[in-house]
C-alpha cells in the first residue's frame, strides 16, 4: 500500500482516502473518520460479518429439515435459530445494506461531491448501527436465552415468551435511527451537494435509488421505533396495548409494524435496482433505456410501497374492505417495477456488450427478481394468498426478492466497483464460477421451496410431515451449492484485496463521475470539482465515438 | 351455494398468473440471453445511444396494468365466496391454545379431531386462548388466523370421504410444528349417527371419538 500512496500522492493534490493521516493514526483513524469512504468500508466489514452469521445459521436450519422429526437439534434451538438468522439478516444486513455501505462510499462520488452533508452524523450513523448490533447480540446470551419469535416479533406471544424480547427489541429501536439518520444525509446530500450543471435528470439512476430509499427511511422507519417502544412499555410496565389479556390488541401490533416493515421491503430494494441501472448500461456501452422512467418509477414504488402494509393480514380477520384495498394497492406497485424491468433489458438493445462478472450478476438479479415479484403477484391475488400465507411459499417469494434482488445487487455492485474502491482486480474466471454456483443453487433451495408452499408446507415449522421430505432435502443440497458459491465469492474478493492484479482506472468504461477520478479516490474525492455537461450514460455522444 | 372447497377456483387464479408469469418470465430471459448474443462487442461495435421509445414503454406501463387488475378482479370475487358464509352451515365452535385444537358443537359435543359431514358447509368461530394461531387447511386452501381477544369466522366444505391435514400456520412456541389436527369427512349419514349418539356428556364423547378413529 505504501509504494501507491507514493504514486498516487503525485497524481491528486491530497492522499488517496487509504493512506491519508488524519489526527488519528491505525484503527482510530479509521473509526474516528468521517470520511464517507472510510464509513462504508467499515460498514461493508460488519455487514460481511453479520452476512456470513447468519448465513451459518441458516445453513444450520436447512440442514435440521433433512429428515423427519430431529435430525440435529431440538424445537427450542431451531425456532432461535430462524429468529436470530431473520433478525440479523433483515435489520443488521439487508435495511442498511446497500445505502449504508455502497451507497456511502458512492453517493458523493458520482454526485461530484467532497462528501455527504453531514460528515459527522454519518459516523454516528455507523456507531448507532454498532450499537444496536450490540445490543442485539448481547440479547443473545443475556438471561431468558435467545429470542425465538421469528424476526417479527409477533404480538401477543413476544409478550408471553421468557426470552429476552425486551433487549432485542431495543436493539432494533437503536438500529432504526442509525436508518433515520443515513436517509437523512442522503437526501440532504442530494439536494445540495450535485457538481455543478448536474440536473436532477442528470443524475445517475443509483442516486435516484437511494434518495426514494432515503424518504422511506425518514418517513416510515419511525413507525418501527414507536412499535418498539410500545412493545418495551407493555413487556416491562404491564400497560396493555398489543395483549388481549390486558386489552390490547394484537392485531394493532400487525399493522404498526408492516407499517414500517412492508415500506423497508423498498428501502431494500430500491438500491439494489439502482445498482442494476449503472451496470446495465456500463456493460452495453450505451445509455439506459427509459431514464426518466425509471427514475420516477423508482419514486412511485417507494409511494405505492408505503401503502400496502395490510396484504400482509388478508387472513388476520381485517375486514373484507380493507383487503380488498390492500390487494388492489398492491397491484399498482408491480406496474412501475414491471416498466424497471423491461426497460433493464432494452438497454442490452443495440448495444456492445462485454459479458463481465458484475453484468453477469446483474441479470441474475433481473432473473430472480423477476421470479420474486410474479410469486409476489400471485399472493397478492386475495383467495390465492389465503392458501399461500405463511407457508414455504411466502418465505421462498421473500428470498427471491430480498436475496435474490438485494443481495444479488450488492454482489453486482462489489464486483463492479471493487476496483474503485481497492484499486485492484479480482480473479475474473472464480467470479464467474461463483456466480454460476450462486444461481444454480439458489434455485434448487428456493425454487423447491415455491412448490412446498403450495403444496402447504407452512413455514417456521420444526419439522415436517413425511410428504415434504423429498422437498426438503432437495432444498438443504441446494443450500450446500448456494453457500459453496457465496464462499468461493468472498474468498476470490478477499484474494483479490490482499494480492489482485492493480486495476485500472476505469476497467469497465463506466461513464458516471467516479470513473472519472485517476486511481484510487483522494481524500476529498475530485481535485476540481468537476462540470456536468451531460447525462449520465452517455456512452456514445454525438460523433459517435467508440472505445 | 356451491362448493365450499375453494381449491379449484384458487387453483383456477393461480394457473392464470403462472401462465402469465411464464410467458413473461420467458420472454424476459429469452430477451436477454438473445441480446447477449446478438449485441456482444464481437459481432456489434457500434453500440447506439436510444435514450427510450414512448410508444414502446407506454406499450409496457398498459399491458402490465390490465394484467395485474385482471388478476386482482379473479382474486376479489374468489376471496368474496371465502368470506361468504352459507347461512344453514353447521356451527362449530373452534379453540387453538399452545398446542392444540378443540371444537365445541353446538349440541355440546366436545372433541379435538373435527368431524364433518361430507359436502356440509361448516362454519367456524375461531378462539385463542393464548397467542396467535392460524387454522389452516392446505387440503381446501382455507385458511384464518385465530386471534385472541377477538372471534374470527371461516367456513369450508368438504368433498371427498377422507381425512384432511389441518396445520396451525401462524408461529405459536414450541410445539407449534406439531399443532395438527384432521378434518374427518363423514359420509352424512354416519356423521349423523355420531353426532345424535354422542350428544352432552364428555366420557361418550372420548369413547365415541376412538370408535370413530378405529375405522
Amino acid at each position: 500500500m505504501a509504494s501507491r500512496a507514493i504514486v498516487d500522492a503525485n497524481e491528486h493534490q491530497e492522499p488517496i482516502y487509504l493512506d491519508y493521516r488524519g489526527r488519528y493514526d491505525g484503527i482510530l483513524g479509521w473509526i474516528l473518520s468521517t470520511d464517507h469512504k472510510r464509513i462504508g468500508l467499515m460498514y461493508l466489514a460488519a455487514l460481511v460479518v453479520f452476512f456470513l452469521a447468519a448465513m451459518t445459521l441458516g445453513f444450520f436450519m436447512r440442514l435440521e429439515q433433512w429428515t423427519v422429526g430431529q435430525t440435529i437439534v431440538d424445537a427450542k434451538t431451531y425456532n432461535t435459530l430462524f429468529t436470530v438468522h431473520g433478525v440479523i439478516m433483515v435489520f443488521l444486513v439487508v435495511v442498511p445494506g446497500i445505502p449504508a455501505t455502497l451507497g456511502n462510499f458512492f453517493l458523493p462520488l458520482q454526485l461530484g461531491a467532497k462528501d455527504v452533508s453531514f460528515p459527522r452524523l454519518n459516523l454516528t450513523s455507523w456507531y448507532l448501527y454498532m450499537i444496536g448490533a450490540l445490543i442485539i447480540f448481547l440479547a443473545l446470551f443475556t438471561s431468558g436465552g435467545l429470542p425465538d419469535t421469528g424476526w417479527t416479533f409477533y404480538a401477543p406471544y413476544n409478550i408471553r415468551t421468557t426470552t429476552n424480547i425486551p433487549l432485542a427489541v431495543f436493539g432494533v429501536f437503536i438500529l432504526g435511527f442509525s436508518s433515520i439518520l443515513t436517509g437523512l444525509n442522503f437526501v440532504t446530500t442530494m439536494h445540495q451537494l450535485r457538481a455543478p450543471g448536474m440536473s436532477w435528470f442528470r443524475m445517475p439512476l443509483f442516486c435516484w435509488g437511494l434518495y426514494a430509499t432515503g424518504w422511506i427511511q425518514v418517513l416510515a422507519t419511525p413507525v418501527l421505533g414507536i412499535t418498539m417502544l410500545l412493545v418495551l412499555v407493555e413487556k416491562t410496565m404491564s400497560i396493555g396495548v398489543f395483549d388481549p389479556s390486558l386489552g390490547g390488541d394484537p392485531i394493532l401490533y400487525q399493522h404498526l409494524f408492516w407499517i414500517y416493515s412492508h415500506p423497508a421491503v423498498y428501502i431494500m430494494i430500491l438500491p439494489a435496482m439502482g445498482i442494476i441501472s449503472e451496470i446495465m448500461p456500463t456493460f452495453a456501452r450505451r445509455t439506459i433505456f427509459g431514464y426518466k422512467a425509471i427514475a420516477y418509477s423508482s419514486l412511485a414504488i417507494a409511494l405505492a410501497g408505503s401503502l400496502v402494509w395490510g396484504h400482509h393480514m388478508f387472513t388476520s380477520g381485517q375486514s373484507y374492505t380493507a383487503n380488498v384495498l390492500f390487494s388492489l394497492l398492491t397491484f399498482l406497485v408491480g406496474i412501475p417495477t414491471a416498466i424497471k424491468v423491461l426497460n433493464w433489458v432494452a438497454t442490452l438493445y443495440r448495444g456492445a456488450i462485454r459479458i463481465e462478472p458484475p453484468l453477469l450478476y446483474a441479470l441474475s438479479f433481473i432473473f430472480l427478481f423477476s421470479i420474486g415479484g410474479f410469486t409476489g403477484l400471485m399472493q397478492g391475488v386475495l383467495n390465492v394468498d389465503v392458501h399461500l400465507h405463511d407457508t414455504y411459499f411466502v418465505v421462498a417469494h421473500f428470498h427471491y426478492v430480498m436475496f435474490g434482488g438485494t443481495v444479488m445487487g450488492l454482489f453486482a455492485g462489489l464486483h463492479y466497483w471493487f476496483p474503485k474502491m481497492f484499486g485492484k482486480m479480482y480473479e475474473k474466471s472464480w467470479a464467474n464460477i461463483s456466480w454460476a454456483l450462486q444461481l444454480i443453487g439458489f434455485n434448487m433451495l428456493y425454487f423447491t421451496m415455491l412448490v412446498m408452499g403450495y403444496n402447504g408446507m407452512p413455514r417456521r415449522y420444526y419439522d415436517h410431515l413425511i410428504e415434504f421430505n423429498a422437498g426438503h432435502q432437495l432444498a438443504t443440497v441446494g443450500s450446500w451449492v448456494l453457500i459453496a458459491g457465496i464462499l468461493i465469492m468472498f474468498a476470490n474478493l478477499l484474494h483479490g484485496l490482499l494480492k489482485g492484479e492493480e486495476a485500472d482506472d476505469n476497467p469497465w468504461g463506466g461513464t458516471t463521475l467516479e470513473w472519472s477520478i485517476k486511481g484510487l479516490p483522494p481524500l476529498e474525492n475530485f481535485d476540481e470539482i468537476p462540470e456536468v455537461t451531460q447525462g449520465p450514460y452517455d456512452h456514445n455522444p454525438e460523433p459517435e465515438v467508440v472505445k | 351455494m356451491n362448493s365450499g372447497n375453494f381449491t379449484a377456483q384458487v387453483d383456477a387464479t393461480f394457473m392464470f398468473i403462472l401462465i402469465v408469469s411464464l410467458i413473461l418470465m420467458a420472454g424476459i430471459t429469452f430477451s436477454m440471453i438473445y441480446f447477449l448474443f446478438r449485441y456482444h462487442h464481437t459481432k456489434n461495435q457500434k453500440p447506439k445511444d436510444i435514450h427510450g421509445n414512448m410508444w414502446l414503454e407506454l406499450l409496457w406501463t398498459v399491458i402490465p396494468t390490465i394484467l395485474v387488475l385482471v388478476m386482482f378482479y379473479y382474486g376479489m370475487v374468489g376471496y368474496e365466496k371465502m368470506e361468504t358464509i352459507p347461512e344453514d352451515a353447521m356451527k362449530v365452535e373452534s379453540t387453538g391454545r399452545m398446542w392444540g385444537w378443540q371444537f365445541n358443537y353446538e349440541n355440546g359435543i366436545q372433541t379435538d379431531t373435527l368431524y364433518v359431514p361430507k359436502g356440509k358447509a361448516v362454519h367456524l368461530y375461531l378462539n385463542s386462548t393464548d397467542v396467535i394461531h392460524s387454522f389452516y387447511i392446505p387440503g381446501l386452501k382455507a385458511k384464518k388466523d385465530v386471534v385472541p381477544g377477538m372471534t374470527n369466522e371461516m367456513w369450508f366444505a368438504t368433498d371427498e370421504i377422507k381425512a384432511y391435514d389441518v396445520f396451525c400456520a401462524e408461529y405459536c412456541g414450541d410445539r407449534h410444528a406439531y399443532m395438527l389436527t384432521k378434518i374427518v369427512s363423514m359420509p352424512p349419514a354416519e356423521f349423523d349417527a355420531w353426532y345424535q349418539s354422542n350428544a352432552k356428556t364428555e366420557e361418550n364423547t372420548e369413547e365415541s371419538t376412538a370408535a370413530v378413529d378405529g375405522e
